[in-house]
């Protein structure tokens, strides 16, 4: 029953947001600070992430295609088309689930308990509008540049590693890259990547918005926020590859 | 004038109270007191409709707030001014920035013109000196009057406050008294202040209502209070007393 109670009571907080999004001057201050905060704070840990996936699939795709039969450039389009389809969008998607996720539901829960969202709400702000839609409409717009850093450092990367361990020259690996190159995965990804970002901001706005219970309670939504934004991540990732691939 | 008339709320099964009728005339003040835990600050979030009730109504000048559309009740909201128990400051901004919020959002006046206004409302409070400390600096005494100057900075026309002295020293609680007071003799807002504290009950309010057994207990002047011989009214003003 709980979850019921609670997917109606998120999609009701959705609706206001949707409603309330027309009053954009109450929230684009807020507005350009979730876009920094979002998107340019996240951008080390992305990148790290991005280079790292990359070079190991790099390293791992040559350690399984050991045949001289199979040309070097195939691992550079294995290596490519899987950090563009999908490790860019999901492995960011996971790694911001904990960096935006997280802090997001924390900055709403303790608004929540210490009353700082009843003293908006008792000032004439529309709290919603103020605290929930910039943060999910920042997401709109920087997860997609986070999902290009991932990808792009993704394959960096990758190319990389196949140089420093000798395993596939850099011009079989940009060989491959390019041979098998379809701009149409990009925007896959990067449908993604805005899909990932909704789930994490309005899931963890949701759990910090309806926060309750203390320090102990904001602590609780967070850890919720986290694991559910990673939970609906993988299902929305299992439903856009049957949708659109 | 603030008319609440046959209120009941509950939390699931938990009952806090029912059937609270009380009136407060314009320009006047009244007291809500009771034992921790009986529903006062439940009762001042109904005021502006920050929670609903499961009955009843809230008439403000005759106009049941919550049958107000969004945007209506919003427009009515900031006519309140509200200090939290906790104070509620935004920890993302200075201090300054706290009383300077709303006239940021609410009003169209120039930069020089907000920082006049905020020094006043600081002032006011005695907090003149605050300059741009961040609220993790302040002291619980000092993010009380912070509270205050960011309650009052838009003129409100009616001022609920939560337990604005507790947790304050003697001579920095008389300041709040004197200043709600100052505030209704002077401005003509209408107050209500939920307290713990009999001795200020006894300096700023026209009205008490006592929340007791999930009821409104006891309601009446300031007057009728000290001679009344409700029963647990009288134990209860005897054991603030004795507090000393
Ligand atoms: N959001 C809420 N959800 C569930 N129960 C609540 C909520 N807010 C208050 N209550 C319950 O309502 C009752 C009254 O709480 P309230 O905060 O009004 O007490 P109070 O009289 O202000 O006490 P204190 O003097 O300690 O501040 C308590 O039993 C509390 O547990
Ligand atoms: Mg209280």
């Amino acid at each position: 029953m709980q979850v019921f109670y609670d997917f109606g009571r998120y999609c009701q907080l959705l609706y206001q947001a949707i409603r309330s999004s027309s009053e954009f001057k109450s929230y684009y201050r807020n507005f350009v600070s979730e876009m920094i905060k979002t998107g340019y704070d996240s951008l080390p840990i992305v990148i790290l992430a991005g280079v790292f996936t990359g070079a190991v699939l790099s390293i791992q795709t040559s350690y399984q295609l050991v045949s001289a039969l199979i040309p070097k450039s195939t691992i550079g389009a294995i290596v490519t088309q899987s950090i563009i389809i999908e490790l860019a969008a999901v492995i960011s998607g996971l790694v911001l689930a904990g960096r935006v996720g997280a802090r997001i539901a924390t900055e709403l829960g303790t608004m929540r308990v210490s009353e700082q969202i009843d003293a908006l709400e008792s000032m004439g702000f529309n709290s919603v509008s103020f605290l929930v839609v910039p943060r999910v409409l920042a997401s709109f717009v920087m997860f997609p540049v986070l999902y290009i850093a991932a990808a792009t450092t993704g394959v960096g990367g990758g190319l990389l590693a196949g140089i420093i361990t000798g395993q596939v020259p850099a011009a079989d690996f940009m060989l491959g890259a390019r041979s098998f190159f379809l701009p149409w995965d990009i925007i896959f990804g990067m449908t993604k990547s805005i899909v990932f970002g909704f789930i994490i901001t309005s899931i963890s706005c949701y759990k910090g918005y309806y926060a309750s219970g203390g320090a102990e309670g904001v602590g609780k939504s967070t850890t919720n926020a986290t694991v559910l934004s990673c939970i609906f991540i993988l299902l929305a990732d299992l439903l856009l590859a049957i949708i659109l691939l | 004038m603030i008319e609440v008339k046959n209120l009941t709320k509950s939390f699931g099964n938990n009952l806090v109270w029912e059937n609270v009728s009380l009136t407060v005339p314009n320009g006047e003040t009244l007291a809500v007191i009771g034992k921790s835990g009986c529903g006062k600050s439940v009762l001042m979030k109904h005021l502006n409709a920050l929670l609903t009730p499961d009955e009843g109504v809230v008439l403000l000048d005759g106009q049941n707030i919550f049958e107000l559309s969004y945007v209506d009740l919003r427009i009515q909201r900031q006519r309140f001014g509200v200090l939290f128990q906790g104070a509620a400051l935004f920890d993302s901004i200075s201090a300054f920035e706290n009383v300077a919020f709303p006239l940021r959002y609410f009003t169209n006046k120039k930069e020089d013109e907000i920082r006049k206004r905020v020094m006043e409302c600081l002032e006011m409070v005695n907090l003149g000196d605050i300059g741009n400390k961040s609220t993790s600096e302040l002291s619980g005494g000092m993010r009380k009057r912070v509270g205050l100057a960011r309650a009052i900075v838009l003129e409100p026309a009616y001022l609920l406050y939560d337990e604005p002295t507790s947790g304050l020293d003697p001579e920095t609680s008389n300041e709040i008294n004197e200043l709600i007071v100052h505030f209704s003799d002077n401005l003509n807002i209408t107050s209500i202040v939920v307290t713990h504290d009999m001795h200020s009950v006894l300096e700023i309010a026209d009205y008490a209502a006592f929340l007791d057994e999930q009821k409104l207990s006891w309601f009446g002047t300031i007057e009728e209070m000290t001679k009344s011989d409700h029963k647990r009214l009288n134990s209860f003003i005897k054991a603030s007393e004795y507090q000393i």
